[in-house]
């Protein structure tokens, strides 16, 4: 067990953290991260909360249906990222999945910009817990048959196990699966409920870390944080077309520059030659030894059968097949920049 | 005959003759989890009593290993580079990590016998 963000986090269960792994991209995991903050946005007066939170986040929230979701961050004046996080539409209200270690900031942040437009409750007595792996839809759907019809990136209220739960088909592994959030007085009897299925195994923060980074999805406060903007990390999927010509979220004016003239720097996918796993803060240069910048997230990729990471290049070094060197203990390791995800993800689509 | 020794930073030494054959414990591959990367040290290169002789890596993190007496490499297992995970199937054993040509003998008088390493790990709980 080691401290996270305040709550005592299990790192690996017996299996172990490759085991987990495996495990999870063969069958299915479950992990409790219910450390993470939920947060519901409810218009006051008539007022639109999707119209509102498009204030502080990128994303085109306006035009999410209800059942959808969608990936986004809050901005700061600078386009650096305070935080990201999930938003998806019931219809009448928005629900929000933020990172653990930014939940109070992230709702005093909300409360500073939309608190006379919105209703801002954090549902700290929620549970949540994520099911992953391409038999997540099996085990669930024994519970809840309705979950298998789901498509990647919608949310649902559905009774699982007689419980009263708020699911969505997403997750943070790059493979099918579920998030699913509940009262956390139910958490415990749904999750014991769901690891007696035969297909789900209990994991640990070690591998929910091995299983992003080999699907290319960034970590708050390693990959992404309040120096780095969306279009620096590689996020610009995930911002609106409207928003892009329209603006209107803080820090708009520089995302938006860096979108027409470029961003000085990006992040990548880094592949070491070899075997030897290169880790975060690892400097990272061109092949004739000048910094480009460096590794953000790294480690051994057990799918990937190899070392995988990420981190920033300058812009110019950051297509794929360019030939880089990572500095590990003060020697040079030949590295290439991979195009992301390590592993292809596999979402359901419907 | 032979006798083996162990060091505070878990690694283990089995001495015959002027050689030492050198690994780490069954508690630190425990502690390290699942192994993916060795590196050792070139035969022929001297190591140092207590300094930096290998690393290893689990899917957590890096871990220096240290070498528990001075002395030069006179081999290194190269099996570890293809099988790394043979340090936590048998440390004690096939997963050794490299041998020594002892350069000061009288070190191993310093480092414990097995039932000394056995209550000092005891101890860390």
């Amino acid at each position: 067990m080691v401290p996270f963000a305040g709550y005592e986090m299990p790192v690996q269960y017996p299996m172990g953290i490759l085991g987990e792994h495996l495990h999870t991209r063969a069958a299915a995991g479950l992990f409790d991260v219910s450390h993470m903050g939920q947060i519901r946005l409810t218009g006051k007066s008539g007022t639109s909360p999707a119209k509102a939170l498009e204030a502080l986040v990128p994303a085109d929230i306006q035009s999410l249906a209800p059942g959808q979701m969608r990936y986004t961050q809050f901005t700061n004046e600078r386009g650096g990222i305070l935080d990201d996080l999930m938003v998806a539409s019931t219809g009448d209200h928005l629900m929000l999945v933020v990172n653990a270690s930014c939940k109070e900031a992230d709702a005093a942040h909300l409360r500073k910009h939309l608190s006379s437009s919105c209703e801002i409750e954090e549902l700290s007595t929620r549970a949540l817990i994520a099911l992953q792996g391409p038999q997540a839809a099996a085990a669930l759907g024994r519970l809840a048959p309705q979950c298998r019809a789901m498509a990647f990136m919608s949310a649902a209220f559905l009774t699982v196990d007689g419980i009263s739960c708020y699911v969505t088909r997403s997750g943070y592994t790059g493979e099918d699966g579920y998030e699913i959030s509940m009262p956390g007085e139910a958490a415990e009897r749904l999750t014991r409920r769901l690891l007696a299925e035969p297909e789900v195994k209990p994991i640990g923060l070690g591998a929910r870390d091995s299983l992003r980074l080999e699907a290319g999805l960034c970590l708050y406060g390693n990959d992404i944080d309040e120096k780095t903007t969306p279009v620096e990390a590689a996020l610009t999927w995930s911002i609106g077309k409207r928003r892009r010509s329209d603006g209107g979220f803080i820090g708009s004016d520089v995302v938006r520059r860096q979108l027409t003239e470029g961003a000085p720097r990006r992040l990548v996918g880094v592949r070491p030659d070899g075997r030897a796993p290169v880790r975060a803060h690892a400097e990272i240069q061109d092949a004739d030894g000048r910094r480009l910048g460096e590794i953000t997230s790294g480690g051994f990729g057990p799918t990937a059968n190899g070392p995988v990471a990420m981190g920033y290049v300058e812009t110019a070094s950051a297509s794929p097949g360019t030939r880089l060197q990572v500095v590990l203990r003060d020697k040079p390791l030949p590295a290439a920049v991979v195009k992301l995800p390590f592993v292809p993800h596999r979402y359901f689509r419907g | 005959m032979s006798t083996m020794k162990f060091t505070e930073e878990h690694e283990w030494i089995r001495v015959e003759g002027d050689t030492g054959t050198v690994g780490i414990t069954a508690y630190a591959q425990e502690q390290l989890g699942d192994v993916v990367y060795v590196e050792l040290p070139a035969v022929g290169k001297q190591v140092e009593k207590g300094k930096e002789m290998a690393v290893v890596e689990s899917v957590k993190a890096a871990s220096e290993v240290y070498a528990p007496v001075t002395g030069s490499i006179t081999a290194a297992n190269d099996k570890l580079t293809a099988e790394p995970a043979t340090v936590n199937s048998d440390p004690l054993g096939e997963g050794w990590f490299v041998r020594i040509k002892l350069g000061k003998p009288d070190e191993l008088k310093n480092l414990m016998d097995e039932a000394a390493y056995l209550k000092f790990v005891e101890g860390l709980h």
